[in-house]
């Protein structure tokens, strides 16, 4: 089951966007996520798919797109 | 920690030569706007030319002394934290211990940037029973280690020093606070989030380092308040590393206390690493006492963070 409306959910509570990036869009060189939002988001996906992000994972290049997000987050939820 | 450790006095030394955004902007590109809206920051201080790092800290470490009633002679041990200073060996330690005209007293170099000022408090607490009054010192020139070429990390730092004197004894001028606990942490899988080669610039992946510090710092303060049976709510005030306005803010909101809670100058001075949880204790205590349990916290190159827990002297 895909898990982009719950990434798209998190995303439209943390960050100011007016349209839903593209899966492969990198959300940092466009501006949705940035160093005030990145933690944010992470706490959202922690709430929204009931997972714990390891401080390990915590690394900007895990986040760049949606895509990426969902393959992480397939690695915590089975 | 071993005996009682009282906090008698805090310092602070800013150069006089003030840089706004303005001025930074012709330099890096960012508008004055886009500084201040993204880091909070203002303005900052840079060192003269002829200034040194163990000269910020000699101003600091006098402001210090005085507000204390304490001559130097009565210091047993110095710990002075930079991660800017000029040489690898000898750090500012043993040059600001001659300044203030001691020639044996102990006086040993913390090469930490950002939560050295934290290190060093913590590690005096441990350290009063054996020296008496151990003097901290945090002084750094950031200036002379940034590029403009690196904008988002040149329009972030400050120079400037702090000091604390950390006693066994609370007099005879009264002591501040009572430090009552504290917790300091090390996770080097982080180290090349933040660093500074010799001769070389500071090269910070910021996004790495707000993800870590936002998680990490909010949970140390957590667990010492709980260790300590103290709720966030009831902190009087919290005295951080002042990094980052919205980082201030997004610890605030993860501890679910209100942002005013947290004490902020780095409009004026910016991020002057490790000087700055000191400058901020000392501007914070000229206008108000302790009379609640008090929380210091900083995160840093490393990654270093920790948080100390201050009361009222008689609790």
């Amino acid at each position: 089951m895909s898990k982009q409306p719950g990434i798209l959910k998190v995303l439209h509570a943390v960050a100011d966007i007016q349209q839903d990036p593209a899966e492969d869009e990198s959300l940092f060189a466009d501006g949705t996520l940035d160093s005030f939002t990145l933690p944010d988001l992470v706490t959202g996906l922690e709430q929204e798919f009931s997972v714990k992000i390891p401080d390990s994972d915590l690394v900007p290049e895990r986040f760049d797109t949606r895509h990426k997000i969902e393959q992480y987050l397939d690695t915590l939820v089975k | 920690m071993s005996s009682a450790a009282y906090l008698r006095a805090f310092g602070s030394y800013v150069p006089e030569h003030l840089v706004d955004n303005a001025a930074l902007a012709a330099r890096t590109g960012r508008t004055p706007e886009v500084i201040e809206k993204s880091t909070g920051i203002v303005a900052r201080r840079y060192a003269a030319p002829d200034q040194s790092v163990a000269d910020l800290g000699l101003a600091a470490a006098q402001d210090c002394l005085t507000r204390a009633g304490l001559d130097a002679s009565a210091v047993g041990l110095i710990l002075f934290a930079s991660g800017s200073s000029e040489r690898c060996f000898p750090g500012p330690a043993a040059t600001l211990a001659a300044k203030l005209g001691l020639a044996a007293t102990p006086a040993i170099d913390l090469p930490i940037a950002s939560a050295g000022s934290l290190i060093g408090m913590a590690l005096a607490a441990d350290l009063v029973a054996r020296y008496g009054n151990v003097l901290v010192v945090a002084a750094e020139i950031m200036s002379r280690r940034i590029t403009d070429t690196d904008p988002d990390t040149a329009i972030l730092f400050g120079d400037g020093a702090g000091a604390c004197l950390i006693s066994r004894d609370a007099g005879p001028v009264p002591a501040i606070a009572r430090i009552a606990g504290l917790a300091l942490y090390t996770d080097g899988n982080f180290a090349e989030s933040l660093t500074l080669p010799h001769g070389g610039t500071l090269a910070m992946r910021g996004l790495e380092v707000i993800m870590q510090a936002a998680r990490k710092v909010p949970r140390a303060i957590a667990d010492l308040l709980a260790k300590n049976n103290v709720a966030a709510e009831d902190v009087q005030v919290f005295l951080m590393h002042q990094a980052n306005r919205n980082l201030l803010a997004k610890i605030a909101k993860e501890l679910k206390v209100p942002e005013d809670r947290f004490f902020s100058n780095i409009a004026s001075f910016g991020n002057t690493s490790s000087a700055s949880l000191l400058i901020a204790a000392s501007q914070w205590s000229d206008s108000a006492s302790v009379t609640g349990p008090v929380v210091f916290a900083a995160f840093g190159a490393g990654l270093q963070w920790g948080a100390l827990l201050a009361v009222p002297v008689a609790s």
